[in-house]
């Protein structure tokens, strides 16, 4: 929503429920006050009639704000327990509209090493032009965490579990520190959604989203969303959106608010069906090692009890033969789709090196450990018997 | 793709979904997610939309698959594979509304015949039999198809179609597919089945002997009350072919944009209506403790009337509730005490839904037929959601607890 000066404002109903498969249904909107419609509408509109000069009813032009756009934030608001959001065309927008709002030439940030690609190609190769200095760190090991925060930086970007390494990063000791050291913390929910983890119940300042994910769960828009409780941080963060551009369109709000309705019972499953396959995949003789935070013999398994309500959806791998065992493996799967995405209902595997990290310098790769035969498998919503008998042929191949 | 050490090009197959022979073995879950097949050349996971009304020929008179999107498009094409598969069939033709499907379904039935229909169907069913029905000379006669003998003896060389709904909408009856089946092919005549309540994923018609299926798509498949769709489902080739037929002369097709939509929210059919299904048992448990309740109407309960010949036949119970009160106005005031419930015709989406049939959704029977064919005035329909089953039993306990609370205060009133 914009205000006379077109700065956007808050835009949540009020959120009585207590439970999140409820709130994924009615949080944050209220049904269409002309017609009663119980979807939002889908208001495909660059601009508003203003009914005289210097007067609107809330909105102007569409890159400053749309009524769909603001009922997808305050669904996304509510599922994650805050007061704002703001919806942003992909996720890599919303990284951007997070840096433009809160870094200035000369300015530092911290980020874990093993961030999505994307992320560090937006500092490494755009933003370190601009005078912004980032550094990569293993933010899952504490004393690096505490060595990194001794010098100044404005924020500390976490992604736990890690993509695709799927290393933890405790949210609330990263706050801790962070909150000493005069930095915001930001971490990205990507993988886990408000379903399975809640960074701002852990102190987190920001929230980031790709939407692309999870979030709207069938591999048919991309988005992004950035959800804060702090109404100072959000002002920065619309101000920046509507400066850019960089705003959600219409069509695709309207469709995450219809997929974020199934996340709650779509995530349930996804680590229903996740634990399963890595169950299998652990006791076979050709994986060499296996990566997923809701098995006991994962290393943080006990921060993963801490800080998620189950495993998640992905789970990372190595098969015996290295590299070409990989490529074999891939290309035997029939069920899993071969795609550099994941979050989808469909079961999705992809070679992080050669698709999503081809970006990552090498010995970055190396330090954060992507090795070069690590299969990640995001694990969908099939029945788990009908991919494990897909993994199962595509080993013996 | 990035500069990995695979080389350039490490998967020269395209990688698209093309498993035609494994789809039979496939569990539900996985068939919901995963489409028949996708040939789209650029091997999108979400297929495209042929949002086009017309597809270029190669020459004058040569046409290829496509030509028109009235008689053919690819989206829908995909969207009644799919419907077709999830119901174990071979066909499907997907319909601009379920009553389109139902409109296409009577004209199978020509004039002079007649058509034998269950005494509890949808109003909106009843107004097609009823009132456009008459004048192509196509006659109609309600039978309570929940007794077998009755439809024996209700047929006769002119009944060309039997069309039931089971469980029925709202009041729940159920009617033996299997023996109902056997009965029409005896007589010649074919079986239609109206799935909407169950979905395939707890009741496959077909597999019990029935000819046609048929779906008001814009219920469970949907889910998520976005599409206005309906389909007819058959194993028959010829019987397809006069229903596609029909759907090309009559222009009633599903337009690609909606069988896209469709096609989104069937990825998660099997989740909601497992979900749906478990937390209606409890609802329907909570109904039947419930002191304001004076009957429930709901085929998982041991009581139903129906509900051995029910299990027999499905393998989940569905997510739509009926229940009476004994008092019009109380359950009234209940479906307008609900927060959580909108109130709202149509069922089987991810919300939560109320209403009072004799006034909504059955309002369109006929005047005439009321007596017999419409529901109960004080019988309140629920359709349960996903919504966190605990938050939807408090809502009904405070609704009824509210419209208690009103109605003493009406009496008191009265007294006075």
């Amino acid at each position: 929503m914009a205000t006379a000066d077109n700065k956007p404002t808050a835009n949540l109903a009020p959120n009585p429920y207590q439970f999140l498969e409820t709130i994924a249904l009615h949080g944050g909107t209220s049904p269409d006050p002309t017609t009663g419609a119980m979807l939002t509408p889908i208001y495909q509109t660059t601009t508003y009639r203003q009914p005289a000069v210097g007067e609107h009813k809330g909105y102007t032009y569409s890159r400053s704000g749309n009524p769909t756009v603001t009922a997808l934030e305050g669904r996304l608001a509510a599922i994650e327990g805050a007061e704002f959001a703001t919806a942003y065309i992909t996720g890599l927008a919303a990284t951007t509209v997070l840096c433009l709002a809160l870094l200035k030439a000369g300015d530092r940030v911290v980020l874990s090493q093993a961030v999505y690609g994307g992320t560090v190609r937006l500092l490494k190769q755009v933003l370190a032009q601009f005078g912004v200095q980032s550094d990569f760190i293993d933010t899952s090991d504490s004393d690096a965490l505490v060595r990194a925060l001794k010098e100044p930086a404005k924020f500390l970007f976490i992604e736990t579990p890690a993509n695709p390494t799927l290393k933890l990063t405790d949210i609330e000791l990263a706050a801790h520190l962070s909150k000493d050291a005069g930095a915001l913390l930001v971490v990205d929910n990507t993988l886990l959604t408000p379903a399975l983890q809640r960074p701002l119940d852990l102190g987190a300042d920001i929230v980031l989203h790709s939407t692309t994910k999870f979030i709207e769960g069938h591999n048919a828009t991309v988005g992004g969303s950035l959800i804060t409780r702090n109404a100072e941080l959000h002002e920065k963060l619309a101000f920046v959106r509507n400066a850019i551009g960089a705003i959600q369109a219409a069509f695709p709000a309207w469709l995450t608010l219809q997929g974020v309705k199934t996340l709650p019972l779509r995530m349930a499953q996804h680590s229903a069906n996740a634990l399963r396959v890595a169950r299998f995949l652990e006791s076979h003789p050709r994986v060499e090692w296996l990566a997923y935070p809701g098995l006991e013999s994962f290393p943080q398994y006990e921060l993963a009890k801490r800080q998620q309500t189950s495993g998640g959806a992905l789970l990372a791998f190595e098969v015996e033969g290295g590299v070409e065992a990989g490529v074999r493996l891939m290309n035997s799967v029939k069920l899993c789709s071969l795609a550099e995405n994941l979050g989808a209902a469909e079961t999705l595997i992809t070679h992080p090196v050669s698709m999503t990290h081809g970006d990552m310098p090498p010995q970055q790769r190396v330090a954060a450990g992507i090795t070069d035969g690590l299969v990640r498998l995001s694990v969908g919503l099939e029945n788990p018997d009908d991919l494990i008998a897909d993994l199962d042929q595509a080993l013996k191949q | 793709m990035g500069s990995g050490e695979w080389g350039k090009d490490p998967f020269p197959i395209p990688h698209c979904l093309l498993f035609s022979e494994e789809s039979a073995t496939m569990k539900t879950a996985t068939q919901c997610v995963h489409f028949d097949s996708n040939d789209d050349p650029h091997c999108s996971i979400s297929p495209p939309i042929y949002q086009t009304a017309t597809f270029r020929q190669p020459t004058a008179d040569e046409f290829g698959e496509y030509d028109y999107t009235r008689s053919g498009n690819p989206t829908r094409s995909l969207v009644e594979r799919q419907i077709a598969r999830l119901e174990g069939a071979e066909y499907a033709c997907a319909f601009a509304s379920g009553m389109a499907a139902i409109t296409a379904l009577t004209r199978l039935v020509g004039a002079g015949c007649e058509i034998i229909a269950g005494d509890d169907l949808y109003g909106g069913t009843v107004r097609l039999l009823d009132q456009i029905l008459p004048r192509q000379g196509i006659g109609v006669r309600y039978v309570d198809v929940t007794d077998v003998d009755a439809v024996r003896e209700a047929l006769n060389p002119r009944v060309k179609l039997i069309l039931i709904e089971t469980p029925s909408n709202p009041t729940m009856r159920i009617a033996d597919i299997r023996a109902l089946a056997r009965v029409a092919r005896e007589a010649g005549a074919l079986l239609a089945v109206d799935n909407s309540m169950l979905s395939p994923c707890f009741q496959q018609p077909l597999k019990l002997g029935v000819d046609i299926v048929v779906h008001s798509a814009t219920k469970f498949l949907c889910g998520h009350s976005d599409v206005t769709g309906g389909a007819l489902v058959v194993n028959d080739y010829d019987l397809n072919r006069q229903i596609a037929f029909q759907q090309n002369a009559e222009g009633a097709g599903l337009s690609p944009f909606d069988s896209w939509l469709l096609l989104r929210g069937m990825k998660t059919l099997s989740l909601r209506v497992e979900r749906q299904n478990e937390s209606a048992r409890k609802i329907a448990e909570f109904l039947s403790r419930h002191r304001a309740v004076d009957r429930v109407y709901y085929p998982g309960l041991a009581d139903h009337p129906g509900h051995e010949i029910h299990r027999s036949q499905s393998k989940g119970d569905g997510a739509v509730i009926s229940f009476t009160t004994g008092d019009v106005d109380v359950s009234r005031q209940v479906v307008e005490a609900t927060r959580l419930f909108d109130i709202a015709v149509s069922f089987g989406s991810v919300g939560s839904t109320i209403s009072l049939p004799c006034r909504m959704s059955h309002a369109s029977i006929p005047q005439a037929l009321r007596e017999r064919l419409a529901p109960p005035p004080d019988l309140v329909r629920i359709s349960v959601g996903i919504e966190d089953v605990d938050d939807l039993i408090e809502d009904l306990s405070q609704a009824f607890a509210l419209a208690a609370r009103r109605e003493d205060a009406i009496s008191a009133a009265c007294a006075v």
